[in-house]
């Protein structure tokens, strides 16, 4: 008897030491009989792909055509491949997976993440591209500006009072829209990578509404935050206190001059949850799906005005997707409209599977 | 030990028949991203796949039909064996519509990605990535038997209808504004129109898992796409 056909849960072939070794490697790595099916996952592979995929077909965990035709192929014919694709999911992921059959008739998978250098690629294209269509107007027009005051408004004061007014506004804008590009960019890049610290949300949101105190003031609106006490969270606290900045300072632009704007803390179902409210105009129904969307604006015309870049929520957005949070909106034109963010309670955090635990190799020797 | 071998090839059967299905998804999962990138990444390539990827779905549907004809004929399954085949054979038609929608977007990426780039494909990029994300999870549930999952698909339909309502509405607006948008717009009211289509199937294929898994059925969802009845008016030229 050959050790292929010993018991099942031993992979064929396979000594101790070579399946440690495989458990230690920090990269994905499956092996596949000849049916196709997973004889060993390692706990890098269980990260990626999920727990419990030993002893499964591999087309129920892995069934992207590139990989499946690769993998039938090294089956039926020998040699290896390397083939890319991607999972589709809240954050997308991107891999590349080496495929090769090894001399008993295995075939070995190891998997390469590269989303993070996708998301670069990604992201300078979109910033490229956001750069030239969003910076090029507010540029525009200063231009405009400038040509007019060297030109025909040289000596008249009233219109060089006017358009310097003019001109700082529109620079204020670019330079907020700038700022927000950026950190939309650095959101997105780290997007990937679940947070590592702890945070008092409460704590948080105090942080975010003292940054803002000023600004209701001018539009005499109260700011009032109601808690209960909370469990800390885990959570990136800069990136938290930016979220509830921006839906915040929404709240404040687009509330009710004299009115109230509210945010009530608490904690229900596995959820942490804050939901920051208005007394102003509300949204129709019809653009709440797209609120998050960049550069979306409800009113093109009014956002300008307000100072807003159209980037405020998709940044929420990208920071809650980090977060494994979620954003709910509820909005009644003429009452006002509420901002929801859940955030799950450590415990409810997804977690990638602990590494199984090994015996030292001397115990195996 | 007979008895044993007839049990074990039926359940290699059955697992065979669930693997193609698996597979199947896989081609329908590509398919749509393809013409997903197709549209938002103004990718030519891309689209030019989804099209001619359609040929290996319909083939795969074909043989998951006659791998679950010749099981019903030949075991005649019972319960959850039956469940399951006739699970195979309804999904395997839900993932073929699927690719023909994906088809259907990436034959209009290729006419739209002759004209200047227009804001609104991001839109529809982002609309297309719920979609794939559905799809995904409902694959996931029917490969995990996971009803819960299936149900989460189900229930979270509605958030694709509504970006649906939306787009529709501003589509509609555009071209009053311009009628010489007309021409392009409508295809950016097909593709979305398709989307939409697809997650409608990924909610049928999560009806099929959840029946598979449970025996009984979800009841009728709440239809959250409105534009069967949404007007905009038209105010004329400015």
């Amino acid at each position: 008897m050959t050790d292929t056909d010993t018991k099942d849960d031993a992979p064929a072939g396979l000594s101790l030491l070579a399946r440690q070794l495989l458990e230690r490697l920090p990269l994905p790595v499956m092996l596949l009989d000849s049916q196709a099916r997973v004889l060993l996952a390692n706990a890098g592979m269980q990260t990626a792909l999920g727990a419990g995929l030993e002893g499964k077909p591999l087309t129920a965990v892995l069934r992207h055509p590139a990989v499946l035709d690769a993998v039938g192929a090294a089956l039926a014919s020998g040699g290896h491949s390397d083939v890319s694709f991607s999972i589709a999911g809240l954050v997308e992921r991107h891999y590349e997976a080496h495929i090769a059959r090894l001399d008993d008739g295995l075939v070995a998978l190891l998997l390469h993440d590269i989303t993070a250098i996708r998301r670069a690629e990604q992201m300078r294209a979109d910033f490229i591209a956001n750069v030239s269509h969003e910076l090029r107007t507010p540029l525009a027009a200063l231009f405009g500006f400038i040509e007019t005051l060297q030109g025909p408004a040289r000596d008249d004061a009233a219109a060089r009072e006017n358009f310097l007014n003019i001109m700082a506004r529109e620079a204020a804008r670019m330079r907020r829209l700038i700022d927000d590009l950026l950190s939309l960019a650095r959101i997105e890049l780290n997007e990937h990578v679940p947070p590592q610290g702890r945070v008092a949300l409460e704590a948080v949101v105090r942080q975010a509404a003292a940054a803002l105190a000023p600004l209701a003031a001018g539009d005499d609106i109260s700011l009032r935050i109601e808690s209960v006490p909370l469990q800390e969270i885990v959570g990136d606290h800069d990136e938290l206190v930016q979220l509830f900045q921006n839906l915040i300072h929404n709240a404040i632009k687009y509330g009710r001059p004299g009115g109230e704007v509210r945010v009530t803390l608490g904690q229900e179902s596995g959820h942490v949850f804050a939901a920051v409210a208005d007394d102003g105009e509300g949204i129709p129904r019809e653009a709440l799906p797209r609120l998050t969307e960049r550069f979306y604006r409800v009113d093109v015309k009014r956002s300008r005005e307000r100072g807003g870049t159209g980037l405020g929520l998709a940044i929420v957005k990208h920071i809650l997707s980090r977060h494994q949070g979620r954003l709910s909106i509820d909005s009644k034109v003429g009452e006002g409209s509420t901002f929801t963010v859940l955030l799950p309670e450590p415990g409810a955090m997804e977690k990638p599977p602990k590494a199984p635990d090994i015996l030292p190799v001397t115990e195996l020797l | 030990m007979m008895t044993d071998h007839t049990v074990k090839s039926f359940d290699e059967q059955l697992q065979a028949l669930s693997a193609a299905v698996a597979q199947m998804g896989g081609l329908a999962e590509a398919q749509l991203a393809a013409a997903i990138d197709a549209i938002a990444r103004r990718d030519s390539g891309a689209a030019e796949r989804a099209v001619a990827g359609d040929v290996r779905i319909d083939a795969l549907q074909q043989e998951i039909e006659e791998r679950a004809m010749k099981l019903l004929a030949l075991r005649q399954p019972m319960a959850v064996d039956l469940r399951d085949t006739l699970a195979a054979i309804k999904i395997a038609g839900e993932l073929e519509r699927i690719g023909d929608l994906a088809k259907n977007i990436a034959k209009r990426a290729l006419v739209l990605n002759r004209e200047p780039p227009i804001r609104l494909t991001q839109s529809l990029g982002r609309m297309g990535k719920a979609a794939q994300n559905q799809l995904k999870q409902v694959l996931d549930s029917f490969s995990n038997r996971n009803a819960d999952d299936a149900e989460a698909v189900w229930q979270r339909d509605g958030e694709i209808d509504e970006i649906y309502n939306s787009l529709f509405r501003e589509l509609l607006t555009y071209m009053m504004e311009d009628p010489r948008t007309i021409g392009l717009c409508t295809h950016l009211l097909f593709v979305a129109k398709n989307i939409e289509r697809s997650g409608d199937h990924c909610t049928n294929i999560a009806e099929v898992v959840y029946h598979m898994v449970k025996a009984g059925y979800l009841n009728a969802r709440p239809k959250a796409d409105i534009t069967s009845e949404t007007s905009v008016p038209y105010e004329g030229r400015a």
